[in-house]
């Protein structure tokens, strides 16, 4: 049959000569082959001592910013969580009262806010969502933990640290 | 033979056994570390100073892992397969000439456990008794892996001891002698074996590999196909000890192949070296050359191990038969023909 893309490449198989069956050439150059790689540098990278190089749009843990004041910018809107395709944000969002000013950018603030690390797929939409610049995943990997319940990461972790600390 | 004589002989036992068990147990730190440079990794660093107590940190985990004894096994024969094999891994460095004679004051020390004149069919006797370590425990495990595994074992072994035994006929012509002292000592200075029967070299090396089941010949614990092989039912330290006899024949073949055929503690200049550090220090020196030796053709055996892949079973038979055989057969020939005519 004739090929459809013509570019059929005909395989001859030939009977092995006298040195290819004596295998002793072939086991020569493979272990030539794996003495070169003997001397070569490793390209393990020791994971805890040194790190890989992230890349600039490297998308690592979330952080709430606080604004130029110190106060958060968050106003509990709900765009972020709306647009999480996997669903890990929950917020509970509550009013600003007297005094609170120094805190909360707007009226509205969250008083709960809660991403699950082992949902969020870091994809950033939240990140591309938030109309108040509130949310960045410009953190680090997440770190392992040993159970499920420490991996909902609340304000205390998620929240930059105040201006004046 | 006096009470000192006999202590130094005890002696002499005692650092031949530490010394073998040191070792086999650094082969598994080397054979990682080896493996990892081949294939462009760092290999295990987390154990003390570049993973230096990795080796302790196994044996540890050996020990205290669960001890199993499958219900259908037959308990006797499942604890003899690893203790036969581990017994017969250290008992075949004792005729293994380590250097040449130490003189200490007047008291000359032999550095050989027994200089028996049949130490080569003794070597041989042990490497094919720790066949039957494996077989035993393969049939004991009551298991069809470990059964496969352990046949492919006794069989590979069979066939590859025909060659090996072949190409040793024909040292023995040229050396005259079956002692692997009077071996050692006429590859004096540069007079390595190796010179006269390169073809017997490679056939016994090849053979060697196949004898200590080390890739690619290692078909008995081939894990792509046998779950393990012969050992697939061992757990804790009965397991450690068939990987520690593994480690353990290896350095003793690897003895062997230096002592038979590359001058074992010989060295060129070494009458030189002896005249001018005195007969205490000098011998010495040519243990260390042994020792040398044995490293290379342990790096040697793990270097062949992470180049070639393994052998099928029939291409495996093949080779032994109808290859390694004729060609041990011609070397013999060869030999005869040489010493009649040339030498």
């Amino acid at each position: 049959m004739e090929s459809l893309s013509n570019k059929r490449k005909v395989l001859e198989s030939k009977p092995l000569n006298f040195w290819e069956r004596a295998y002793l050439p072939a086991i020569v150059q493979g272990l030539s082959i794996t003495m070169k790689h003997f001397f070569r540098k490793p390209v393990t990278i020791s994971y805890p001592e040194e790190q890989r190089e992230f890349s600039e749009n490297f998308r690592g843990m979330h952080s709430l910013k606080r604004d130029e004041n110190g106060k958060e910018r968050c106003t509990a809107c709900g765009l972020c969580a709306l647009s999480c395709p996997a669903e890990a944000i929950t917020m509970i969002a509550a009013e600003r009262q007297k005094g609170e000013e120094h805190l909360y950018r707007e009226e509205k603030y969250a008083a709960v806010y809660e991403i699950n690390m082992l949902r969020c797929i870091f994809c950033g939409l939240c990140e591309e969502a938030c109309p108040k610049e509130a949310i960045y995943l410009d953190g680090n990997i997440v770190p392992a933990d040993y159970l499920r319940k420490d991996f909902i990461y609340g304000k205390d972790k998620l929240v930059e640290a105040p201006l004046n600390q | 033979m006096g009470v000192v004589d006999i202590l130094i002989k005890f002696g002499l036992v005692l650092i031949i056994f530490l010394i073998s068990l040191v070792i086999a147990m650094y082969s598994t730190y080397a054979e990682r570390k080896i493996a990892a440079f081949f294939q462009d990794r760092i290999g295990p660093n987390r154990a003390g100073p570049w993973g230096l107590l990795q080796p302790l940190a196994d044996g540890g985990k050996m020990f205290l892992k669960e001890e199993i004894i499958p219900t259908h096994a037959n308990a006797f024969l499942f604890i003899a397969g690893p203790s036969l094999a581990i017994m017969t891994a250290c008992i075949g460095s004792a005729v293994i000439p380590w250097g040449q004679q130490m003189t200490i004051g007047t008291r000359v020390i032999d550095l050989q456990v027994a200089d028996i004149n049949v130490g080569l069919l003794y070597i041989f006797g042990v490497v094919s008794l720790g066949v039957y370590g494996v077989m035993i425990g393969g049939w004991a495990s009551n298991n069809k892996y470990s059964l496969l595994g352990a046949i492919r074992a006794a069989s590979q072994n069979i066939s590859y001891e025909i060659s090996m035994g072949l190409s040793i006929i024909a040292l023995l012509m040229v050396t005259g002698t079956l002692s692997l002292r009077q071996i050692a000592e006429q590859q004096h200075s540069w007079h390595w074996n190796i010179l006269y029967q390169p073809l017997g070299f490679l056939l016994f090396i090849v053979c060697a590999f196949a004898e200590t089941n080390r890739t690619p010949f290692d078909l008995p614990e081939c894990e792509t196909e046998l779950v393990g092989g012969y050992h697939t039912e061992y757990s804790s330290m009965k397991l450690g000890f068939y990987l520690f006899a593994e480690y353990i024949n290896m350095f003793i073949s690897s003895a062997v192949m230096a002592t038979l055929y590359w001058g074992g503690y010989n060295y060129p200049g070494m009458d030189w070296v002896l005249a001018h550090t005195g007969p205490a220090i000098g011998p010495l020196i040519g243990v260390v050359v042994l020792f040398a030796k044995i490293f290379l053709f342990i790096f040697f055996f793990m270097w062949v191990r992470w180049t070639i892949p393994r052998f099928r079973y029939d291409q495996l038979m093949d080779l032994g038969w109808k290859i390694l055989i004729p060609l041990a057969i011609a070397n013999i020939i060869i030999t005869g023909v040489w010493m009649t005519f040339i030498k």
